[in-house]
Formats: structure tokens, sequence, C-alpha cells
């Protein structure tokens, strides 16, 4: 173990220099092209009276953020809903997070009238821990309590509900169909310092919980009978992570609306390169998924000036390939 | 009682409950069947409707009959079969409750392509159905290709489907904020999955592919018990494992073409069919046909409930999900005896 922990914790090294790179990618890059003296200018040495520090303080920077916030959230979500249920396929948004997210969403822009992102935030975090506790609360009844299986099913079932009602509601009411297209294809434009700010708590709180289940997680990956012959209260390491996954994907999707894809595809290009381990996995993911959240982010800007493309849509499209890729060429290692 | 005697007696009544479940679950399609063809706004005394569908009678009620509610019924139970087959077959061979054509990239195939046909060449009827078929076929064959590799892991194949449905979905997000809003809410009722106007032309094509496609997931569905204990286990069993898994999915994957190419892709059908299947049946033995059925029962009530109970004419999508996710959740809740999962 002891050998693999070096080159593991400089992986990690490099991974932070990629995002913190991307970052500052990310706030130089765009309609208004500047330098990266600019960008620093403006962060450390801000002039109010200059529009290239105004475009990064009120444009770039919390569009930034957004992504660094939401990437984050949604890799850590990833791997522990895919470790706690022991399925490759679960994705963040299993739990029912971003169909109460979208429903919620949908209701707010037909029935309150909200049209700002800030407005949505709210409306997308409630509708995300409504269905978190639905789902939560269904598997865990019976004498088994929230088993994988369960938990999977209920999770999809209470999804599949929910869409139902959207669409039925996208269908019969096209103004509101209207702005939702656009916020459930993901985007992360339009998300001023306030929206942000409100997201972080629930972020923090959400990582912490995440890397509070790291060891949980590696006793969850054994099986439910190993686990509880190591000593682990199962019922309440099943709590934690499913927690930590609805304020972490609640919170992505309150940001940037809801693109589980990352969420499901970056712990396995994490888990490529650290094995099972949780404590490894998670950093990983959490630095993954950010960066490619970014880099998709900064693509759309450039390649259809000077309109943008969704950055949910051009993560799918870098960020698959790459993925199918890295399937096929390593032996898969199972979750 | 000797542990045979007991494992023999345990053997016989879940056959018995599986055979009820099966007769159940057939009459009540017939019911629900039967009151399709009659309740509308033209209603229809549901002692005429033998006479009506063996050819006696005719004038406005044959015709309303006949013409548009017998079709539609049609497909709804034979896209319900297809979806609920092909479900089931996803899950039981990738042994994994989460595996559907909705997830691992079939159906967002038929989608992108059945898109494309609606918001870039304002297609309609025939032309986005058969869109939708090729793309279907065309993302499970690529799928399959992409996996393939010194044989095809279910493991790996999942995943690559799982990226490529990734991409086509993003395709299809593009398209919906790309379009006019009117063309990408047409394209909204038809990704939702809907019987709508389907007639003859629609119930024909998939009724020829069902004819083919259902014996042999019947026929080679056999090997599934084996098959899910595992890839090893099945081997030893004497299953030739690489070639009956892949026959399989690709029956699989041409029934949700097919099924889809007629209705669209309803909705959660084919995942929640198995799911209910197993857990009314009790236990692993549940083969495929109450899978089968299920999905059609789902699909017709759904229609029923969206053409009569909601008012306006929703597509059929939008209630499968609030009919077969409510009650599989009600199964899960109140399956509390341990090894029921």
């Amino acid at each position: 173990m002891r050998t693999r922990s070096l080159p593991l914790t400089a992986g990690l090294v490099i991974l932070t220099a990629a995002v913190a790179a991307a970052v500052l990618l990310s706030i130089a890059v765009g309609t208004r092209g500047l330098s990266p003296v600019t960008v620093l200018d403006a962060l450390f040495h801000f002039d109010p009276g200059n529009p290239d520090h105004l475009v990064v303080r009120e444009l770039r920077l919390p569009r930034t953020l957004a992504g660094v916030l939401a990437g984050v959230a949604l890799g850590l979500s990833g791997a522990v809903i895919q470790g706690a249920t022991r399925n490759p396929l679960a994705d963040p948004g299993l739990l029912g997070v971003n169909a109460g997210a979208a429903l919620f969403v949908v209701l707010g822009i037909g029935t309150f009238g909200i049209t700002s992102v800030g407005g949505y935030v709210w409306f997308g975090f409630a509708g995300a821990a409504a269905a978190g506790a639905v789902v939560y609360g269904v598997s865990s009844l019976g004498r088994a309590g929230a088993t994988p299986v369960k938990l999977a099913l209920a999770g999809a079932a209470v999804t599949a509900a929910l869409a139902s009602v959207t669409s039925a509601l996208l269908l019969t009411d096209q103004t509101t169909f209207d702005q939702y297209r656009f916020w459930q294809v993901g985007s992360l434009t339009g998300r001023d310092a306030a929206t942000i700010t409100q997201a972080v708590p629930f972020v923090v709180a959400g990582v912490v919980l995440a890397l509070v289940s790291a060891r949980l997680l590696n006793a969850l990956s054994l099986g439910e009978d190993v686990a509880r012959s190591l000593g682990q209260n199962v019922p309440v390491a099943r709590l934690v992570c499913a927690l930590a996954v609805v304020v972490l994907c609640g919170a992505a999707t309150a940001i940037a609306g809801p693109i589980a894809f990352v969420g499901l595809t970056v712990p396995h290009a994490a888990r490529l390169i650290t094995g099972p381990d949780h404590r490894w996995l998670l950093p990983y993911s959490a630095l993954l998924a950010p960066l490619l959240l970014l880099v998709s982010d900064v693509v759309g800007r450039v390649v259809a000036r000077p309109a943008e493309v969704q950055v949910g849509i051009v993560t799918a499209l870098i960020g698959a390939p790459v993925f199918v890729f890295l399937v096929r060429r390593r032996k898969v290692v199972a979750v | 009682m000797s542990a045979v005697e007991a494992v023999a007696a345990a053997r016989r009544r879940g056959a018995v409950r599986a055979r009820s479940v099966t007769f159940v679950l057939l009459l009540a399609i017939v019911v629900v069947f039967a009151l399709s063809l009659a309740v509308g706004d033209f209603p229809v005394p549901l002692g005429d409707l033998p006479g009506l569908l063996f050819g006696q009678g005719a004038g406005r009620a044959a015709y309303v009959v006949t013409e548009l509610r017998l079709p539609r019924a049609v497909t709804g139970v034979l896209v319900g079969i297809a979806f609920g087959t092909s479900g089931a077959l996803f899950q039981r061979l990738l042994r994994n409750p989460l595996a559907s054509p909705d997830v691992i990239g079939v159906t967002q195939g038929a989608s992108a392509a059945a898109v494309v046909a609606i918001v870039l060449f304002g297609a309609g009827g025939a032309v986005v159905s058969a869109a939708a078929l090729a793309g279907a076929l065309l993302t499970g064959a690529t799928i399959y290709l992409l996996a393939r590799r010194g044989g095809v892991h279910g493991y790996r194949l999942v995943l690559v489907g799982v990226g490529v449905g990734a991409v086509l979905t993003s395709v299809v997000s593009y398209l919906m904020t790309w379009a006019d809003v009117t063309l990408a809410q047409q394209a909204l009722v038809w990704l939702t999955g809907n019987l709508n106007g389907r007639g003859w032309d629609h119930a024909g094509p998939l009724a020829a592919a069902l004819v083919v496609l259902l014996p042999a997931a019947l026929l080679l569905g056999r090997a599934l018990t084996g098959l899910q204990l595992g890839d090893d286990t099945a081997a030893g069993l004497g299953v030739d494992v690489e070639r009956r898994r892949v026959v399989l999915l690709l029956v699989a994957v041409a029934l949700t073409a097919f099924a889809t190419a007629a209705a669209g892709p309803v909705a959660f059908v084919a995942f929640v069919a198995n799911p209910i299947a197993t857990r009314l049946v009790g236990g692993a033995r549940a083969g495929l046909v109450p899978a089968a059925l299920t999905g059609a029962l789902v699909v017709l009530l759904g229609d029923f409930a969206a053409q009569h109970l909601l008012g306006a004419q929703l597509p059929v999508g939008v209630v499968t999900g609030a009919v077969g996710a409510p009650y599989l959740l009600w199964l899960l809740a109140s399956a509390n005896r341990a090894g029921r999962m």
C-alpha cells in the first residue's frame, strides 16, 4: 500500500495544479480575451473603473466558481453513490435528486413566475431534498433497511414518477417549457456572486460528509455482512452516504442544472487511476470533475463564437469519448 | 418431511404462484383492453364489442372501434410486451436492476435520430418511426463494436453504453434548445412516448417483429437462470455464455428499437416491468412472460388514464411513470420479509 501512496499523492498535486490552471483559463478566455496579467490584477488589485476588471469580477469569477463548486460536488457525490449502492450505473441523480429539482424548478417557473437563475436555486435545492428524503424513507422501510438494490429501485421509481409530472406540466405550458429547456441542458452562465455564495455552505457540508464516508464506503464495498463483521454500523454508514449525495448533488443541480453525466463517469475514470480505495478515489473524483467541467465550459465559449454551447453538452461530447476510450483500453475495475 | 420433499414442495408453490400471477395479469390486460375499446367520446356498450370486432356491424361504431381504438390498443399491448421483455432481458443479462434500454444508450440512439428528424427536417409519422428504428439499431451496433475487445464483458458493455448514451443525450438537449419552441415541444411529446393517432401502420411492423423476436427471446431466455449465476458458474453449467449473451442482447435491442419506432420511448416501462413481475411472482423464478405482460398492462393502463382520466390528451409516457413507479415503490415498501429484497 505504501508503494502506491507516493505516486498517488504526486498525482493529486498535479491534478490540483491542473484545476488551478483551468480556473485561470476559465477567467481569461471568452468573448473578451484577457491576458493572464490582467486576470491576476483584477483578482488581487481590483480597480472598479477598469472594464476588464469588471468582466473578471462580475462575470467570469462567479461562473468559474460555479464550475468548481458544481464539479467538486458532482464528482464526490458520484463516487459516494456508486460506492454506497455498489452499482456502476448509479449516478448522483439516482436518489431522485435531479428529478425533484427539475420538478420544483418547473413549478417555480410556471406557478411562481421565477425567471432568474438565482431564483431557481432554492427551488432546485428544495426539490432535491424532498425527493432524496422520500427515496431514502421508502427504501429504509422493511426489515433489511436501505439495501443498495432497494435504494436503486426506489430512486429510479421516484425519478420516473416525478419526471412524469414534470413532462405533463411542460407539455401543457409552452412558456415554461421554453425557459426550462435552457435550465435542463446544464449551464454555468448567468450565475451571479449571490447565487454562488448561497450554495457554498451546502457544498462544504457535503464535502465534509463525503470525506467522512470514505472509510465507511471501503467497508460497505465489501458487502453488508463483511462490513457489519468489521464493526461497521451499516444503517448509519448508508445514511451518512445518502446525506452526502443529496446535499452535494442538490447543490450542484441548483447551481448548474442536471448534469448527472459528470457524476456518473468521473468516478469510473478516477477508479482506473486509484483502484477501489475510496480514500484515494474521492479526492481524485473531486478534482477530475471540476477539471472536466471547467475545460468543457471554456471550450463551449470558444467553439461557437459569438454564441456559446452549454457546458452540459460539451461535457458529454468531450467526456464520453474519453470515457469510452478508458473503458475499452483498461481492464475494467469493478466497483 | 425430508429436505428433498421440502424443496420440491417449495418449487411447486413457486410454480403455482407464477402461473396464477400470469393468469391474473392476462385477465387484467383483457379487461383494460376491452375498456379502452369501449370508453371514449363515442361510448360503445361492452356487449357489442365481440360483434364489432369479428366483422358483424357497420357504421360509426364499427369504424370507431376497429379503425381508431383497436389499432391504438393493439399497439399499446405490443409496445408494452416489447419493452417489458427487453427490459427484463437487459436487467437479467447484465445482472443489474438499473440496466434497461433507457440507461445503456439504445433508447437515446432512437431519440436522437427521431429528434433530428422532427427538429431539423420537420418530419412526422412514418419518417420519424423509421429514423428511430435506424437510430436504435445503429447505436446498438456501435455500442457492441466499441465494447468488443476479446469478448464482450457485460460490465464494459454497460459502461460503453452509458458513454454513448451521454453523447446522444447531449445531442438531443442541444437540438431542443436550438429548435423553435413549438417544434421542440413536438419532439418532447415524441420523447415522452405517445400512442395518439397510432394506426395499423404502426402496429403491423411491430407485430411482425414480435413474431420473430418473442419466440427467440423465450427460447434463448431459458439460459437466463444459468447466466444470472455469473459468467463462471454459467460456463460451468454448460452454457455458451458469450454467444448466448450476445444473441439475447441483440434480441433485446431489436425489441426496443421496434417498440420505440412505434410509440416513442414510453417512459419507464422497460425499467419497471421486470422488478414488478419479479416481486409479484416472488423470487427469481419469474420468467420473461410475467415481465412482458406487466409491461403491456402498464402501457394499457397508462394510455387509458392519459386518455380518459386526465382530461387533456396527454401522451401515454406521462402516465406510465406515474402508474408504474408508485406501484413499484409500494411493492418495495411492503416487502419486509427477508429474501425478497
